[in-house]
């Protein structure tokens, strides 16, 4: 089920979109902003790039993606449940007691959840152990690894990108959510990552700049990595932290925080439109 | 049992390796710059192509074996005991046994018996940190008989294992045809005097002290503990049942590692004095293999003093 037109997509986006905050609302807590900034992203890979199937989750040659920056949970479940993996009333238990949906992703869990996360920094290491098996055993499927633009602080991230560029990944394709912010403030301000590209490119990466809230410009850059031979693609995806929501667009306070009721509804009530 | 024999279990480990990975397809190495001191330079000679040296990157490399695991490859990472389970803890606590992936993590040079690199490269906590993880299955062997039976074992277990070896060669305690089972203490001797109870480079030392008593006309029994979790409680609570004097000694802090596991144990089922004999609580030193256990307690003297 690919889904090509760019409107179609977009509709999809916002629709996890609102789900990403129903599901941090009911749960009273979880990281909106992060989740809200890449949900094109998720969108676009969900719906129109990978090679998966809801009905058989753990099919051995399908694409794999791992959320590394794990907090962003509600922007994958919702993707997920959108995608049919499970039901859309199973958001409704998102952090409770009884319920699969852990505050971060939790593989043996979820269907659709490829790797566990949450503590930052491990995914990509994760993602090139995956790629390196679909090289070995000629499956020639292809791994995406989500980085937060804070989370590449951490410097396993870096002895990571080595390890992609050492092996010469050119199935997998790293995405950076680059909202520019991060718990404390802005990532400027808290240590900075100066030129992200460049970093990229010198750790022997295919580097695409893209406008990570545009899905045309998110489909051109997954294209453009698929056709690229002999080395790792990393997406560097230009995006608004909270995008979508007025009053959460490129403010930190929503890093972490569930809306109250009243910016719920109003939360919602601007998704709707 | 000859004592004489010596060698060293990261040898054993290595030559068990490219044994397995000739009948396994799906076993994969990974190193991170130490293949030379792993050993694990055989199984890359052998199998270039399933050998992977992740350079000096060890949180990566249990990451990536993480992910080797989730595709159906059998991981065996290796470094010392300081780097895999100290620097790439967190790796190996939320990559690995969080998610119960089939990560084989096989460290060499444990303890003090390191010997001359010194107190950042010995590692005395690695039990304590290992056998706290849900999941975690952890494995101390004391010779080569025995390393090569937990290695071929632990191929089969699907979930994460941890395998303490040692840098220094150490005797050749068992025959090649003595049965092992994952889980099972091995008892030497039937002495009722005291039990030693023992792990990894002890084992010989508490054998030593053993032969050295007898013919003082004192009897002990040793327990030879080379799978520290799950520990074989019923094999301690009846060796205490069945002796006067409970003794643990080990090339680890006191603090969380052998000592401690058998005291949970008793202190549940049968409450019995322990003595345990380890490092106290302090960070290892450079000199000898020999000069250290002397120097911490840890040989058969010390054991011997105690009666």
């Amino acid at each position: 089920m690919k889904v090509t037109k760019i409107e179609a997509l977009e509709k999809i986006a916002n629709d996890i979109r609102i789900n990403i905050i129903k599901t941090v609302y009911n749960a009273g807590s979880g990281h909106p902003g992060g989740s809200l900034s890449c949900a094109d992203i998720l969108t676009v890979l969900y719906f129109n790039q990978m090679n998966i199937n809801p009905q058989d989750p753990r099919a051995e040659g399908r694409d794999r993606f791992v959320l590394s920056k794990g907090h962003c949970s509600p922007a994958l479940y919702s993707t997920l449940a959108r995608r049919g993996y499970f039901k859309e009333e199973d958001l409704k238990g998102f952090r409770k007691i009884d319920s699969n949906l852990q505050g971060h992703p939790d593989m043996n869990k979820v269907p659709g959840v490829d790797m566990s996360t949450g503590s930052l920094g491990q995914g990509l290491s994760v993602a090139n152990g995956m790629a390196i098996s679909s090289k070995m055993n000629s499956m020639g499927y292809r791994v995406y690894c989500l980085l937060g633009d804070g989370e590449i602080q951490e410097g396993q991230v870096w002895e990571a990108a080595m390890t992609s560029s050492k092996y010469k990944l050119d199935n997998l394709c790293v995405i950076v959510d680059n909202n520019n912010l991060q718990i404390d403030g802005d990532i400027q301000s808290v240590k900075g990552l100066n030129k992200i590209e460049e970093k990229f490119e010198s750790f022997g990466f295919n580097v695409i700049s893209v406008d990570g809230n545009n899905i045309e410009q998110l489909i051109d850059g997954f294209d453009r990595a698929k056709m690229t031979k002999g080395m790792p693609t990393a997406i560097i995806a230009k995006t608004i932290k909270g995008k979508g929501v007025s009053f959460m667009e490129n403010n930190v306070i929503w890093h972490g925080t569930a809306p109250k009721e009243d910016e719920y509804k109003l939360a919602i009530s601007e998704l709707e439109k | 049992m000859n004592l004489d024999k010596k060698i060293t279990t990261r040898q054993s480990y290595a030559e068990a390796l490219k044994e397995l990975g000739e009948k396994n397809k799906n076993i994969v190495v990974l190193d991170a710059d130490l293949s030379r001191s792993t050993k694990t330079d055989i199984f890359a000679k052998a199998f270039p192509e399933r050998f992977f040296n992740m350079g000096i990157s060890e949180q990566d490399m249990i990451g990536t074996s993480a992910g080797f695991a989730t595709c159906g490859k059998i991981p065996f990472a290796n470094t010392y005991a300081i780097f895999a389970a100290g620097r790439a803890y967190d790796q190996i606590r939320n990559s690995v046994c969080y998610p119960n992936l089939n990560v084989k993590i096989c460290a060499a040079h444990a303890g003090v018996t390191v010997g001359a690199d010194g107190a950042t490269h010995q590692m005395l906590e690695d039990i304590a940190m290992m056998r706290v993880l849900p999941n975690m299955k952890v494995f101390s062997p004391s010779d080569d008989v025995q390393t090569k039976f937990i290695i071929k074992e632990i191929s089969k277990i699907n979930g994460p294992c941890y395998v303490r070896l040692a840098r220094i060669s150490t005797p050749v305690i068992y025959d090649e045809d003595e049965k092992f089972e994952i889980g099972k203490a091995k008892q030497i001797g039937k002495g009722e005097d005291a039990t030693i109870i023992a792990t990894g480079v002890c084992v010989a030392e508490a054998l030593k002290a053993k032969a050295i008593l007898e013919k003082k006309g004192i009897f002990v029994r040793v327990l030879d503990i080379h799978t520290i979790k799950p520990i074989d409680r019923d094999a301690i609570v009846r060796c205490a049942q069945e002796t006067k004097k409970i003794i643990t000694i080990e090339d680890h802090s006191i603090l969380g590692g052998l000592g401690s596991a058998v005291c949970e144990v008793l202190a549940e089922e049968y409450p019995t004095k322990v003595t345990r004999l380890g490092i106290n609580d302090s960070f290892g030193k450079s000199g000898s293999a020999e000069e250290l256990m002397k120097l911490f307690k840890i040989d058969a003297q010390a054991i011997v003093s105690l009666f």
